[in-house]
């Protein structure tokens, strides 16, 4: 590899944000000034390929401490890390919250995303655009994650350290507030306030929520903390997965796939080292039940990742979290951290002879990112592309070793599963759908929030919980990729498989409730944009059929009947085609929501 | 004398395609096993010395039991498997894509492209006047090559050739995302900025004509490019001692292009700037 530099040079301002997380180069090789020695040897870029991995939290360094990514500050970090700046420039750009030109430090995002959508984010976005200064640059973003609190705003303020607020529900002054000041801005609603039932009795995985301090290592030992870990070890590995095997255990994350068959396969593994990912980048519009958990009660994802990477023989886990929750991220960095320093991360995990750490990465704004083998190219420091299946991540995963990658919510089911035993936990829910599930209602309800309900419950019990309000016009399950239903359609039960039998699906738990008040071709034009701007560009089905949904769902926006039909068949066949040959599940399921919408709410008929 | 690498020996697997029994050897892809049976499968993104991207979705087969198509180009055959090459499902898929493709991006010198649009009934312009092109203006930033990214379906092959796979210069990379992802050096500069070193491995591999020969781009500009005029010389290059096959493409007596043939166990296909660019001085007769 002959890399070839430009000639601009990094401001110290970029050369120390880079070197805060590097360390200072050690030769001209790695950027530093060239020295009598440099002509003699060269050293450094095999070493230093092996770091490509922090080419992501490199670009962050500089984004966070800038605002924006220079071609001299790129180039510095190239050199730093041995990867041809091409490359890296096509990383850089393939993040929605970098930039490689020069904006106002502070950006404020402004969510206009589904929920948002629905409680005024059209309102909030013109307010804000008008009222801020040339010192803010205004972003309209997908889906925050704040849906409970809708409309919602976050102001990132680059800086050392980096700045971040976040207003929700915004109003416009609020918003500009956060922007312009989110130092002083009022401190965030408690993630307790996102769980009504917080307190109640007979929760399992939100019991701890707005009970024990999120801060305090001790609090979450006395309410439980580190029971699971220490069965986990009296069991052994083989013992921890067959229990997640007894127990009916699938993943949460929309896909269901059984989670115990997923770490025999890469406990079984020749090839070491395993790898332990946990996703918590959580994008889909309409879910923030990873958020919560994580900001509520962030020992116990830590424990629960322990236990995960006991059973499958990994000794380092990462944690790729998304990068629009700064929250999250700081409880988790918190977390990990005070495990650390007591024991229960490191070299001898509570001095049972095993070692696991993890590490913290996070997301720049990419919802493609959740998926799979596009978070390993992401972690990895290449653009977050979805490889092709086969192989698969048990086989060959992150840094091409077998891999086991689990959701949030799959991993904290873990704790009670070992807890209570895998046959009590099977005992809830229905047969196929065993365990507590966590639904993240949103919408025209009088109490948005997570929800823990057992498996088999009704939407229409669900949606009573959460006091769903008159003129119920539909109700997306799921999220951009999930489907609508109908008022009529209350009875579904909330499992895998009622879901299927009803012909829609039950994804990440999104329950997303729309009155009449916003056009349903609005809601179905903007899922179309969100999955246009999220496609990664690789497949041709995806990367051009998403344009072309967009483009026919507005030239049908105020049509109905026979005026509506020639782009109707035309969605239909460019949908089917997407769904046939689209590489991953973005481009699969990214014309499910407005099938449904025709098929089944009868939109432009 | 000549060693032609046999390779360890591979068992043979069987499965059908289309009804029909096919055997190949273990490692061999689906494309390889249609093409063995004579069927033929569209491809663009595939070439014959890279590794597979499967990013055109073009080469798409049914196989019985995977609930999407799979690329024919990256699905290695298993034995038992089921699989239809035809058929109404994969007829629309491929349909769709080369609809998609078609009304995004100039595919005017793209080889057989035309044929497989009347072969599946493609029909681009159903989409109307107002959908998004590409749109770019050819770039001219170089003598040797240009880069018309209106052109360019996002296959990756120039990325591969460049990096990894041949080159290792890594002077281009696909930048941005979705459908406004292009072909790019670092902050999108010429190419007279970037780690380019002029070998022309990325013209070799491009399937559509976006990155052609500078010569080839005039003389398509002024009208004089015939290809049916053309005849092909193989030689040896007399630059260097590592004595790289080429083959002459002459128009009117006059070189008009250089490549290496793809199956030549020095080059595979690839060349240096001087052994693709430098042919003046043989007609320098002056």
């Amino acid at each position: 590899m002959d890399l070839h530099f430009g000639d601009s040079k990094p401001t110290d301002e970029e050369r120390a944000a880079v070197d805060a997380l590097l360390g200072p180069p050690e030769s001209s090789w790695e950027g530093a000034d060239r020295t009598d020695a440099d002509l003699r040897w060269a050293r450094g870029g095999r070493a230093a390929r092996d770091r490509r991995d922090l080419l992501l939290p490199g670009l962050h360094a500089v984004n966070d401490r800038i605002g924006w990514i220079s071609e001299g500050a790129l180039g510095y970090l190239c050199r730093r890390l041995t990867v041809p700046p091409a490359e890296a420039y096509g990383v850089a750009t393939f993040y929605a919250m970098f930039s490689v030109e020069p904006r106002p430090a502070t950006v404020l995002h402004v969510c206009t995303d589904l929920a948002c959508t629905a409680a005024g984010a059209a309102g909030l976005c013109a307010g804000v655009e008008k009222g801020a200064g040339p010192g803010v640059h205004v972003e309209r973003s997908p889906c925050l994650g704040l849906c409970e609190r809708a409309p919602a705003a976050l102001a990132i303020r680059a800086g050392d350290p980096v700045r971040t607020a976040v207003a929700a529900p915004a109003t416009v002054t609020a918003a500009l507030l956060a922007a312009t000041a989110p130092d002083s801005a009022p401190e965030e609603d408690p993630p307790a306030l996102a769980v009504p039932q917080a307190g109640q009795e007979g929760l399992t995985l939100l019991r701890r929520v707005g009970v024990v301090d999120p801060a305090s290592l001790d609090d979450y030992r006395a309410n439980g903390g580190y029971t699971a870990l220490r069965h986990a070890f009296a069991l052994g590995p083989a013992g921890v997965i067959r229990e997640v095997t007894d127990s009916g255990l699938v993943g949460r994350g929309g896909a269901a796939f059984p989670t115990g068959r997923k770490w025999q396969a890469t406990a079984s593994r020749p090839e070491q080292p395993h790898h332990l990912v946990c996703n918590a980048d959580e994008s889909e519009p309409g879910t923030f039940k990873d958020r919560v958990l994580m900001e509520g009660d962030p020992y116990s994802l830590v424990e629960a990742m322990t236990i995960a990477a006991y059973a499958i023989g990994a000794h380092r886990g990462h944690l790729y979290l998304r990068g629009e929750y700064p929250r999250a991220l700081a409880r988790m960095e918190h977390a990990v951290a005070q495990a650390r320093a007591r024991g229960f991360l490191g070299a001898d995990v509570l001095g049972q002879g095993f070692a696991f750490d993890i590490e913290i990465r996070r997301g720049a704004g990419a919802y493609i990112c959740g998926e799979e083998t596009a978070l390993f190219n992401s972690i990895e420091g290449y653009r977050g592309e979805p490889r092709s299946k086969p192989p698969f991540p048990v086989e060959q995963g992150l840094f091409g070793r077998p891999t086991v990658e689990n959701n949030v919510e799959t991993l904290v089911n873990v704790l009670p599963i070992l807890t209570m035993g895998a046959p009590a936990y099977a005992a809830i829910g229905t047969e196929r759908s065993t365990g507590p599930k966590l639904f993240c209602v949103s919408g025209s309800v009088d109490r948005p929030g997570v929800y823990e309900l057992p498996f088999g419950a009704t939407l229409g019990e669900l949606l009573q919980l959460a006091g769903v309000r008159e003129n119920l016009r539909a109700v997306l399950l799921g999220g951009a990729a999930g489907g609508f239903v109908r008022p009529d359609e209350l009875g579904i039960p909330l499992t895998f498989e009622g879901t299927r039998e009803a012909g829609t699906t039950l994804g990440s738990g999104v329950v997303m409730a729309f009155d009449d008040s916003v056009p349903l071709p609005e809601l179905l034009l903007r899922i179309a944009r969100f999955f246009r701007d999220e496609s990664c560009g690789q497949c041709v089905p995806c990367r051009v059929g998403t344009v072309r949904q967009e483009e026919a769902l507005h030239r049908i926006v105020a049509r109905t009947g026979a005026d509506a039909a020639g782009d109707v068949a035309l969605l239909r066949e460019v949908g089917r085609a997407m769904r046939d040959a689209s590489i991953c599940g973005l481009g699969q399921t990214a014309w499910n929501a407005v099938e449904s919408a025709i098929d089944r709410l009868g939109a432009y008929r | 004398m000549t060693v032609t690498p046999l390779g360890i020996p591979r068992r043979l697997l069987e499965f059908t395609i289309d009804g029909e029994v096919a055997r190949v050897p273990e490692g061999s892809t689906i494309l390889d096993a249609c093409r063995a049976a004579g069927k033929d499968v569209p491809t663009l993104c595939e070439g014959d010395t890279l590794r597979p991207k499967n990013a055109c979705r073009v080469c798409v087969v049914e196989v019985e039991g995977a609930r999407t198509l799979v690329p024919a180009c990256s699905r290695k055959a298993e034995p038992g498997m089921v699989v239809r090459s035809g058929g109404e499902r994969v007829r629309h898929s491929r349909r769709i894509v080369l609809e998609l493709l078609a009304s995004s991006v100039d595919l005017s010198t793209t080889p057989r492209v035309a044929g497989w649009l009347k072969e599946y009934e493609a029909k681009p312009d159903r989409f109307g006047p107002a959908a998004a092109r590409l749109d770019e203006e050819p770039r001219v930033d170089n003598d040797l090559y240009v880069r018309d990214y209106g052109k360019c379906i996002l296959c990756y092959k120039c990325v591969d050739a460049c990096g990894d796979q041949w080159q290792n210069s890594f002077a281009i990379s696909v930048a941005g995302r979705g459908f406004g992802a292009r072909i790019a050096v670092e902050h999108d500069a010429p190419l007279t900025d970037s780690a380019c070193v002029y070998c022309g491995n990325c013209v070799e591999v491009c399937p559509t004509g976006a990155l052609s020969p500078k010569r080839e781009f005039d003389m398509r500009a002024a009208g004089t490019w015939d290809e049916s005029r053309q005849t092909e010389t193989t030689t040896v290059c007399a630059y260097c001692g590592v004595g790289c096959t080429l083959t002459l493409h002459v128009q009117d007596n006059e070189i008009v292009g250089v490549t290496s043939p793809h199956d030549n166990p020095v080059t595979h296909g690839n060349l240096c700037i001087k052994g693709r660019f430098g042919y003046q001085h043989v007609q320098n007769r002056g």
